[in-house]
């Protein structure tokens, strides 16, 4: 008896180990790498593959063109200052194409140096080999911590087997005990037949109500989440052609993440800036989630009605008459939950994939952070921010907190995080 | 001698079953059906019914909670606006306007709805400051009651109809109409004036719910012009009020009590101060404010101006005057006044001519007029004379009125006559009313066209003279209504709707396109000041004959009263302003008769403790005569024993709506035309009062909450006292450390079990300056509004289910055995004090209230579970549990009706109603059934004012993060900040002035974030001991007070 004890301590150990496992899901937050800065800063006018000429000229081999990098690095934060000043390379720099370069003064070196480094690479193609992965950055990394929810059942499989193993193993040991014994010709009592034996029906009973348990409450908890909701929307728009093939910034059209709580899906009208010239659909083949073919026209050409656009006559569109579109909301918050998307974009710094997932690649978008509470509160716990504040990449607001200042010129602080400046307290997000 | 501190009478006589009724706090039994006093064991099914329940309630949950998820969706713009970014409010400045009164404003409009009102500092005119009626003005615009579309009279009813037909049949109406009127509370829009003087057909009469003829009339005689001056209050160093309400109603409160109150702030360093009298014969908001006050009979109001003038050398002979009290404060601030040096004011809310010729007389001979009294910029919110309208009711009557068109004016309801006002109506050919809702005059009329509400509207208003505030839309109107403005230009053949014309009417006197827009984007634009006037003394005399010949009052008088919440009817429309308990009386939605202790003696009513346990109120029957109505009593220390005081503007006609049908009674008709015709007066001199042995319920709020005897939680003293022992609170906090922090001298920290919270960042911090509060309320109705704070209704409020976050809490102050003998009344803004060492925390089995880092007191709704532990060891009172689901927040839909919790008042079913709940703060969370609630400190819009600094990297301004109690306050009496950092306002405030400085109930080591300076009254009288803070109570605490100074007590009398 003392064998099977100790083997069914053992498998609670197991089963125990399992659970904790299962209950992380750590998702981390990455500094912002040279590939999302240039999508979100540079991409607007700059070809993403870096040869081709658009709004703005070609990028690669830029770093070589100039010869004093500091200077370069002056021209991408304000290039109008440079060409004021007369320094010849900018002032022959800005005759290459008519457009004129916006101003990017909260651009740090080091982001800087990413983003030269992304363009080098990406222009010398470095970067399309088989590593494409890696370079996904935080997108890449979140969409990895996705497959975390397949672990429970790889656990589970292992377990069962490993559990059947124990089990036979059991059986086996018992049976040679009970040869052993009888050739040695000790008696031994029959052994009690497996549905009457008050043990395993106990640690079955134990079992049930632990699993059972465990797998009702997650389900309870779970309600009304919404992982991975996928409905189908009025028009198949996708965000692989949009933001991930044709490189558009997110804030083009979501630019209210950038001011206001809401990201707010655009209007009909800033649509119809890039439509009213795009009005076929020449990308590589479309497919919606069950596999059917979608013919990418024919959707624009839905825009367009709802628009109020005539393609044969461009000029006669008035905007004002466009009828708005019945988007489905994906994304739903509890009313008890406040959550603003300026403070995490435009303060924090936070990447749209790491709460949306890899965006560039999804056709119709799915839901792909869980939006529970504890997946809220571990990115807080987890995300630092930006305490430098003697530097211009730290936001002055945080100058007023001076004890962490100290700690962290005494050493006694490494960094600090949302949950030092209270980001886990119960009014930063419920009021 | 010791001053007694006291909410009520129940506290005063401290009984046994006050003791009881304070131990038993949530009074309500849980609603089990069947449940008696038997216990669960003995009860019917008490088992069953648990089970009955459990099972329900799983079962339900399960069901609600496993029901497929809505599909919500997301519908953007077709087109957005350029400037306009979903999710973020926009500001807009304009005005409020109602019944000649003109507030400038700033109106936060979140995705295309307005939703909060906020004072607009830009001119000092108002000073930022807003009142309770201009705070709630936003909710009378979502107001399900509203008119929604024109309509015509056919038959006795009603029907529909369209502005072209309607303006068709009226125009051709106007144009065979021999005499057209245009009946109108004052109007002061420059634009409006211009248009109808553009139309001479049409003649303007403008008349005043509540008459200011008196004072428009009397100026007139005294060579002014018949208008109103503005009053500087703070230049005033002594200031007598004769029964003026002018820090609650009475012309623009607001403006005066931003005056008032900076002549009562106090600098530590020399302590000096205003010194207000008030003469009056009920205790009104303003009285309450008074250092002293003298009561009289309303009779004898011109017998006290008279022999005031009498006192500074007016030359007059005074009728006499029996009262001692009475003649020896007459005597009293007469010697004041005259030593003031000019820098002293007498107002007077009389409206007899006589008696305002008596005080302008007295203005005069004390020098106030060029400093206290400016006439460079006139008054312009009331110019309604009582003859005119007397004039038009007789040609009406006689048939000379052939067309009346009705804007803003009511006078079926408020005029005193009203009966013979809708006779008369009746009589008239064409009767069009430009009404906002289905008022008693608008429903007599033939032709209704609705006017949008001001936030809905293009216009302007010059509230004093060179002062103009401009009124622009900050939403498309929701109904379909039309300015009376449009159609009085459409009648007279103009093609130009108002909001066009006015703003040609504004690009040409504002300059340019450009200057107008910039003034628009201010909200006001100011000319110079201009004007003077010069006192015409000969129609004094005259005057004072007339007031001389004033029949003296029978046994009993009435006196008809505004209140700061319903005015004169405007508020009884307004769930937020008829659920406002009235800051004297605490009492809220419906009528009640202040009487004096003595006269409730002498009708048998007995102030023991049953009056003050229970909401029934005995009902008194008064008659004048020609009107007879019975109303429940409200006993009230510091009346004229023998005056009756009831409000005006309740007993509103049925079709107004669920808020104010069937609400109170109408006191309106009890005035009465002077017998020379020359104005209304407000009182009646001789009334019968017989007690009827009936009750009805009054309800009121605060006298539900005890401090169990604990003195400390307010604290006020005399002038006197204050200069001769200025340290005495500082002595009490320097005990505090003595007794309980003897190693270290830190009080918070040593003086506890508990850790101290880590406070890296921001520490929030309110002040709030008790000189400074006048009573007035705003700052409850702007909680209101920022906060989703439910209204309840009658019924609730009856049960104690009350939601106020912000309440003011009154004490009366008395010695102890003469509580008639009122000496003062203390009003005290309470609200979460944001304990840092907060009894609540503690006791929360789920956590769901704890501390911010940033000193907040936090509240997790969805994480409560309704235990109410925190509310039973708060010990000041403040938090606030949903009894049921007022805010319709429950996952169930229509769950405000219970069969065990009652059924709920209509009008909380009104403010459930989807045009009502478009005034809801997206911002805040509406509570469901279950959860408690309390103040946030505005936890929203000190993030939002966080956010904005995050967002243009620099460190949060001092000043910019403001709660809405503190916006609202017309004196700023409310300092919030970051306590932390030393050179914010908060920081200075308390450390210049650390002897006023205490903590509420600071033994308690509750550590609050809210501090509040306490309240000096201008008096001589010496308080002794230590006991002038106090919630009363019993208490041995004031066993401990020492008779040291009963001999300057009897100083203090003369």
């Amino acid at each position: 008896m003392t064998i099977s004890k100790y083997i069914i301590n053992r498998f609670f150990l197991i089963i125990l180990t399992l659970f904790t496992l299962s209950w992380f899901n750590t998702i981390s937050a990455q500094d912002a790498d040279g590939k999302t800065l240039f999508l979100s800063k540079c991409a607007s006018c700059h070809a993403p593959d870096m040869k081709t000429n658009s709004t703005g000229p070609a990028l690669f081999g830029v770093e070589g063109q100039w010869e004093d990098k500091s200077k370069l690095h002056e021209w991408i934060r304000n290039n109008q200052k440079l060409i004021a000043s007369g320094y010849p390379q900018a002032v022959e720099t800005s005759k290459l194409t008519a457009n004129v370069m916006s101003v990017f003064p909260d651009l740090t070196d080091p982001q800087i140096d990413a983003i030269l480094k992304y363009i080098d690479e990406k222009g010398s193609g470095k970067l399309d080999g088989g590593k494409g992965g890696q370079a996904n950055g935080p997108a890449g990394a979140a969409a990895g911590e996705g497959d975390s929810s397949q672990h429970p059942l790889l656990y589970g499989v292992i377990t069962l087997i490993l559990a059947l193993a124990a089990l036979i193993l059991i059986f086996v040991n018992r049976n040679l005990k009970k040869i052993s014994d009888d050739t040695e010709g000790k008696k031994t009592p029959d052994a009690v037949p497996f549905l009457q034996n008050k043990i395993y029906l106990a640690t079955a009973a134990i079992l049930l109500f632990i699993v059972g348990g465990y797998f009702t409450t997650k389900a309870m908890i779970n309600m009304n989440r919404q992982k991975n909701y996928e409905p189908k929307q009025p028009i198949f728009y996708s965000h692989k052609v949009h933001a991930g093939i044709n490189q558009i910034n997110c804030l083009y059209c979501h630019g209210n993440a950038w001011e206001s709580k809401t990201a707010a899906i655009p209007s009909v009208n800033v649509c119809m800036n890039c439509h009213k010239t795009i009005q076929k659909y020449n990308g590589p083949e479309l497919k919606d989630k069950n596999g059917n073919p979608v013919d990418g026209t024919a959707e624009i050409a839905k825009l367009y009605q709802y628009a109020g656009f005539d393609p044969q006559n461009p000029d006669a569109w008035d905007a004002n008459k466009a009828k708005p579109i019945d988007w489905v909301k994906i994304h739903n918050l509890p009313d008890h939950v406040y959550f603003n998307h300026s403070q995490h974009v435009r303060v924090g710094n936070v990447q749209c994939q790491t709460c949306h997932g890899e965006i560039t690649g999804m056709d119709e978008v799915h839901q792909f952070a869980e939006l529970s509470m504890g997946w809220c509160v571990n990115c807080h716990r987890q995300t630092k921010v930006n305490f430098n504040v003697d530097s211009a990449s730290g936001n002055q607001f945080y100058s007023i907190y001076e004890k962490f200042h100290n700690d962290i010129k005494s050493g006694k602080m490494d960094s600090v995080t949302v949950k030092d400046i209270g980001g886990l307290e119960c009014q930063k997000c419920h009021y | 001698m010791s001053n007694k501190y006291w909410q009520g009478f129940g506290e005063l006589n401290d009984s046994e079953k006050f003791q009881k009724r304070v131990d038993d706090e949530f009074r309500d039994e849980l609603p089990f059906e069947d449940f008696d006093s038997k216990g669960l064991l003995d009860a019917k099914a008490p088992r069953r019914d648990f089970l009955k329940y459990l099972g329900f309630s799983t079962a339900a949950a399960t069901l609600a909670a496993s029901c497929k998820t809505k599909v919500r969706e997301a519908i953007p713009y077709g087109n957005k606006p350029d400037n306009l970014v979903p999710g973020e409010a926009k500001y807009y400045a304009t005005t409020y306007t109602q019944g000649g009164d003109a507030v400038p404003v700033i109106a936060k409009v979140r995705d295309g709805r307005p939703i909060k009102i906020e004072g607009n500092d830009y001119l000092s005119a108002t000073n930022g400051g807003t009142s309770a009626r201009v705070q709630a003005s936003v909710l009378d615009l979502y107001d399900m009651h509203r008119l929604r579309f024109p309509l015509r009279k056919a038959g006795s009813k009603f029907e529909e109809s369209m502005y072209d037909v309607l303006d068709k049949a009226i125009a051709a109406e106007l144009a065979a109409a021999g005499s057209v009127v245009l009946l109108t509370s004052t109007i002061n829009s420059p634009s409006t004036l211009e248009i109808i003087a553009k139309n001479p057909k049409i003649r303007l009469v403008q008349y005043d719910a509540v008459s200011y003829n008196g004072i428009l009339l009397a100026n007139e005689a005294s060579g002014f012009g018949r208008k109103i001056p503005s009053y500087k209050f703070d230049q005033a160093s002594v200031i007598v009020s004769l029964g003026a309400d002018f820090l609650g109603t009475w012309l623009s409160s607001e403006e005066n009590a931003a005056g008032y109150a900076k002549g009562r702030r106090i600098d530590e360093k020399n302590p000096v101060m205003s010194k207000h009298y008030q003469f009056e014969s009920f205790l009104s908001l303003t009285g309450s404010n008074a250092d002293e006050r003298f009561t009289h009979r309303p009779s004898q109001t011109g017998a006290v101006a008279l022999a005031l003038l009498a006192a500074v050398g007016g030359g007059v002979a005074a009728p006499a005057i029996t009262d001692s009290r009475l003649n020896a404060g007459i005597a009293k601030v007469a010697a004041e006044l005259k030593a003031a040096g000019g820098k002293a004011l007498v107002v007077s809310g009389s409206n007899d001519v006589n008696v305002q010729l008596v005080v302008n007389a007295i203005n005069n001979a004390i020098g106030a007029y060029g400093t206290t009294i400016d006439w460079s910029r006139a008054d312009q919110s009331r110019k309604g004379t009582d003859k005119e309208f007397a004039d038009l009711l007789a040609q009406m009557e006689g048939g000379q009125v052939d067309a009346l068109l009705i804007h803003e004016a009511n006078p079926v309801y408020d005029y005193f006559d009203g009966k013979r006002f809708a006779s008369a109506l009746s009589k008239i050919r064409t009767t069009v009313s430009f009404g906002y809702r289905m008022d008693e005059t608008t429903e007599l009329c033939k032709y209704i066209l609705p006017s949008p509400h001001y936030l809905e509207s293009w216009g302007d208003a010059e509230p004093k003279t060179g002062i103009y505030s401009f009124i622009q839309p900050t939403i498309f109107p929701l109904f379909k209504t039309r300015p009376f403005q449009t159609s009085l230009l459409k009648w007279s053949g103009s093609a130009e709707d108002y909001d066009t014309y006015v703003k040609n009417f504004w690009h040409q006197k504002a300059g340019s396109e450009t200057a107008y827009h910039k003034a628009l984007e201010n909200g006001m634009l100011e000319e110079a000041a201009s004007g003077s006037g010069s006192f015409n003394g000969s129609a004094v005399a005259a005057a004072a004959t007339a007031i001389a010949a004033h029949p003296a009052g029978g046994k009993d008088e009435l006196v008809l009263y505004e209140k700061v919440s319903i005015g004169p009817g405007y508020g009884a429309v307004n769930p937020w302003l008829q659920e406002l308990p009235d800051a004297v009386s605490k009492a809220n939605w419906g009528s009640y008769a202040l009487i004096s202790l003595p006269k409730a003696k002498e009708l048998g009513i007995v102030t023991d403790v049953d009056y003050e346990y229970y909401p029934d109120k005995p009902v008194i029957k008064i008659s004048d005569g020609k009107n007879t109505i019975e109303v429940p009593i409200l006993v009230t220390p510091g009346m004229n024993a023998n005056t009756i005081a009831i409000a005006v503007g309740y007993g509103r006609g049925e079709k107004l709506g669920k808020t104010a049908a069937g609400v109170g009674v109408n006191v309106f008709p009890f005035a009465s035309m002077a017998k020379d015709g020359s104005g209304i007066s407000y009182f009646v001199t001789n009334v019968t009062v017989a007690n009827t042995g009936r009750k009805e319920k009054v309800a009121q709020t605060q006298i539900h909450n005890s401090y169990e005897g604990r003195v400390e939680v307010v604290r006020e003293t005399t002038l006197a006292t204050y200069r001769q022992k200025p340290n005495e609170i500082l002595d009490f906090r320097n005990k505090l450390v003595e007794n309980y922090a003897k190693n270290t001298g830190d009080f918070r920290k040593e003086a506890t079990l508990y850790g101290d919270h880590e406070k890296p960042g921001i520490k929030w911090g309110m002040n709030i300056d008790m000189n400074a509060c006048t009573g007035c309320s705003a700052c409850v109705v702007a909680c209101h509004a920022e906060n989703n704070v439910p209204v309840v209704g009658k019924s609730e409020v009856l049960r104690y289910h009350d939601m106020h976050w912000l309440r003011i809490d009154r004490y009366f102050v008395s010695d102890e055995k003469d509580p008639d003998n009122l000496k003062g009344v203390v009003f005290q803004p309470m609200l979460c004090q944001h304990c840092d060492n907060a009894p609540c925390e503690n006791v929360c089995p789920v956590a769901a209230t704890n501390h911010s880092s940033e000193g907040i007191n936090q509240m997790a709704y969805n994480r409560c579970i309704g235990t109410r532990y925190c509310a039973n060891n708060c010990p000041f009172k403040v938090r606030r549990f949903n009894w049921a689901d007022y805010t319709g927040a429950d996952s169930f839909a229509n769950n405000q009706d219970q069969k065990l919790v009652g059924v709920l008042d209509p009008v909380v079913h009104q403010m459930n109603d989807a045009v009502s709940r478009m005034v809801l703060n997206p911002d805040v969370t509406v509570r469901s059934r279950g959860v408690m609630e309390k103040c946030s400190f505005c936890i929203q819009r000190l993030q939002h004012a966080k956010l904005e600094a995050k967002k243009e990297n620099r460190p949060l301004q001092d000043g910019e993060a403001k709660t809405a109690c503190q916006q609202a306050c017309a004196t700023n009496a409310i300092v919030f900040g970051d306590a932390r950092d030393a050179h914010s306002a908060i920081s200075l405030v308390r450390l210049n002035n650390p002897q006023r400085l205490f903590y509420s109930l600071e033994q308690l080591h509750v550590l609050p974030n809210v501090s509040y300076f306490s309240k000096i009254r201008n008096t001589d009288e010496i308080i002794g001991g230590n006991g002038h803070g106090a919630e009363g109570g019993h208490g041995e605490a004031h066993g401990a007070t020492v008779p040291a100074a009963e001999k300057h007590e009897e100083a203090a009398h003369h």
